[in-house]
């Protein structure tokens, strides 16, 4: 009981001489002054620490054989055994190649295809207002529905007997196609898939940056009397160039990740299109829980963690140095 | 020269340049929407010209067979629809109450632990443990399998959503709180009554983001739902379309799995995506706005 009065009586009139009570009581007023906003933000704190922090001590788990009987902690050290196992198959530099293939092809084409489509709303936006509405509602709409209903409607195109595809080939006397089991044409299907549901969504975002650029260089253009392709290659695209290559690097630095919606619902998890559809996230998906082999999944996931994180890193690092603002942090 | 042209008919507006560019957005447009319409023909087909036509553009003939059978037959859907509709419904609203008070808090910059925490927050968006151990975690040491909790938990806190957010309240003028606070109102009055309502586009947008992602999710239910009273609408629509999949391949499979039929498949899809072009219409104009927010920082 003696003890506060003393502190409080020493800190109040020698503060210099007892550092410690000056800590204590310099750390209260911070505290009182911030307390309600830590307890604001508390709720949110928690869930990312359980759902985000918690599984990455988790991580333990690639290192050893895992029993759903002994649990996480006393399952057995194996040591790198479960990775490899995972490099000792084909199957990881395969998933590791169609990963990086396809999110190369979808990098490529949806930033064409996003630019593209800026540019020409940028050119019909100030006078046709509400046909403007219409087609960036339209393009947007695809990126609102889920990949269960993607796999429906690219099932209403490519299914055998009663798809539209197959039914227009038969229509012009031609050969059809049984699409679920041609691995070959995968590739160009999921890109247009991702195609018809991405750049609408980032076209957004090249048509903000368009937005931004000062009005008075197309003015000093058309007076020199620039053409509008002109101004398009001469203005518009070098001015948004920083934009494209901080999309594209932040994209880059995704690209050990695929979209598990796309390559699971699309393909409707087809064992005869594994070979260029299998990606890492739907190769851990089925090794925890189609074959059960939780070691070589945690491996295979720890493997795409942490190169991801890798070139996460890169891209921000590369990024930085363009634009700090546009930074991730 | 913008007003003077805007002043012009028409045909005059519609110069040969312009009409290509509205040729073209008119022909991506149409593709963005196609299957949409496929969709909407085939739940409106009878079995028999289905049977004949296949998928099609327009329908060959209008019956409102499917939808009849959806709305006699109160089961699986009718439950599913209720668990995806609670789900999204207490789902979003908690997560946007949470994610907003965590971007808020973070965002001001009196704050102390404001560097640490943003850190904290940010840093699961560039690392994670993987599916596994998430997947051990949930299932062996929280035991959410098969609950309620575990098709809303895992998304309430998005890091995503939290920066756009927190991008917006620290781009709100900083006098009024403290002009707030002068006058005696206590933090938590400075953030519902002058913070959020001030908040609004971003409130909108990031509402609608964490809606659609609990309406469209499947994925939670894949990994820890077996239990069908529990199914949302898109887990289900999954599951049928897997189990037409599985007997295709394996005939003798089929032990008494009630197969939908064509049409009413396509219906179920029609009633599951209605709601979200709903919601879409209303908060579009918010939209742009909305997702453009990510690309200011300080």
């Amino acid at each position: 009981m003696q003890q506060p009065l003393v502190e409080k009586a020493k800190s109040a009139g020698t503060d210099s001489r007892n550092p410690s009570a000056t800590r204590r009581a310099n750390f209260r007023r911070m505290w009182d002054k911030n307390s309600t906003l830590f307890f604001m933000a508390l709720p949110g704190l928690l869930l990312v620490f359980v759902f985000s922090y918690l599984p990455m001590f988790g991580i333990i788990v690639a290192f050893k054989d895992y029993k759903a009987s002994k649990g996480l902690f006393d399952s057995d050290w194996i040591g790198l055994k479960n990775f490899e196992f995972l490099f000792g198959t084909q199957d990881a530099w395969h998933v590791t190649f169609n990963t990086l293939f396809l999110n190369s092809l979808f990098i490529i084409t949806s930033t064409l295809g996003a630019i593209g489509l800026a540019l020409l709303l940028n050119e019909v936006r100030e006078r046709f207002k509400f046909m403007t509405n219409f087609y960036q509602s339209a393009l947007l709409l695809p990126h609102f529905i889920s990949y269960v209903i993607v796999s429906y409607f690219v099932f209403a195109f490519l299914n055998t007997d009663n798809g539209l595809v197959n039914h227009t080939l038969a229509g012009f006397g031609l050969d059809t196609i049984s699409w679920y089991s041609s691995p070959q044409y995968w590739p160009a299907i999921l890109t247009s898939v991702n195609l018809w549901k991405s750049a609408g969504f980032a076209s957004i975002i090249y048509l903000s940056g368009i937005l931004a650029i000062n009005p008075e260089y197309y003015e000093a253009a058309r007076i020199d009397g620039a053409t509008k392709w002109q101004q398009i290659t001469k203005i518009t695209v070098p001015l948004i160039m920083p934009l494209i290559i901080i999309m594209v690097l932040l994209s880059i630095g995704r690209i050990f990740y695929a979209d598990f919606g796309l390559f699971y619902q699309v393909t409707r998890d087809n064992g005869l299109l594994y070979s260029t559809t299998d990606v890492l996230d739907t190769y851990v998906y089925r090794a925890l829980r189609v074959n059960g082999d939780v070691g070589m999944a945690a491996a295979a996931g720890m493997y795409q963690a942490v190169v991801g994180f890798v070139l996460v890193v890169l891209a921000n690092w590369t990024v930085r140095r363009i634009d700090p603002d546009k930074a991730l942090f | 020269m913008i007003q003077s042209a805007n002043r012009k008919p028409l045909g005059l507006r519609l110069k040969q340049s312009n009409l290509i560019v509205h040729f073209f957005l008119l022909l991506f447009s149409i593709t963005a929407l196609i299957p949409f319409v496929m969709l909407i023909s085939a739940s409106f087909s009878t079995e028999v010209s289905f049977g004949k036509y296949g998928y099609s553009l327009f329908p060959q003939d209008f019956s409102l067979q499917a939808y009849e059978y959806l709305f006699n037959d109160f089961g699986q859907i009718i439950n599913s629809y209720f668990i995806t509709i609670v789900v999204t419904f207490v789902g979003s609203s908690l997560g946007l109450l949470i994610m907003s008070l965590l971007a808020y808090s973070i965002s001001r910059k009196d704050f102390k632990f404001r560097k640490p925490l943003s850190f904290y927050v940010f840093f699961t968006m560039l690392f994670n443990g993987g599916l596994v151990p998430w997947y051990i975690l949930i299932t062996q040491y929280l035991h959410l399998k098969n609950t309620i909790f575990v098709l809303i938990l895992p998304y309430l806190v998005v890091p995503w959503f939290v920066l756009l957010l927190r991008t917006y309240f620290g781009g709100l003028p900083t006098e009024l709180f403290e002009a707030a606070k002068m006058d005696g109102a206590s933090e938590w009055r400075v953030f519902f009554q002058i913070a959020l309502p001030l908040s609004t586009p971003a409130l909108a947008t990031i509402g609608l983001f964490s809606m659609l992602q609990y309406w469209n999710d499947w994925w939670l239910a894949l990994l820890f739902i077996d239990d069908r009273k529990l199914f949302p609408l898109q887990y289900l629509l999954y599951t049928i379309q897997s189990n037409i999949d599985a007997i295709s391949q394996n005939p003798e499979m089929n032990m008494g799995i009630i197969i939908p039929t064509q049409g009413v498949r396509m219906a179920m899809a029609v009633l599951a995506i209605g709601p979200i072009i709903f919601a879409f219409l209303f908060v579009q104009k918010y939209f742009v706005r909305g997702i453009t927010l990510g690309g200011i920082k300080e």
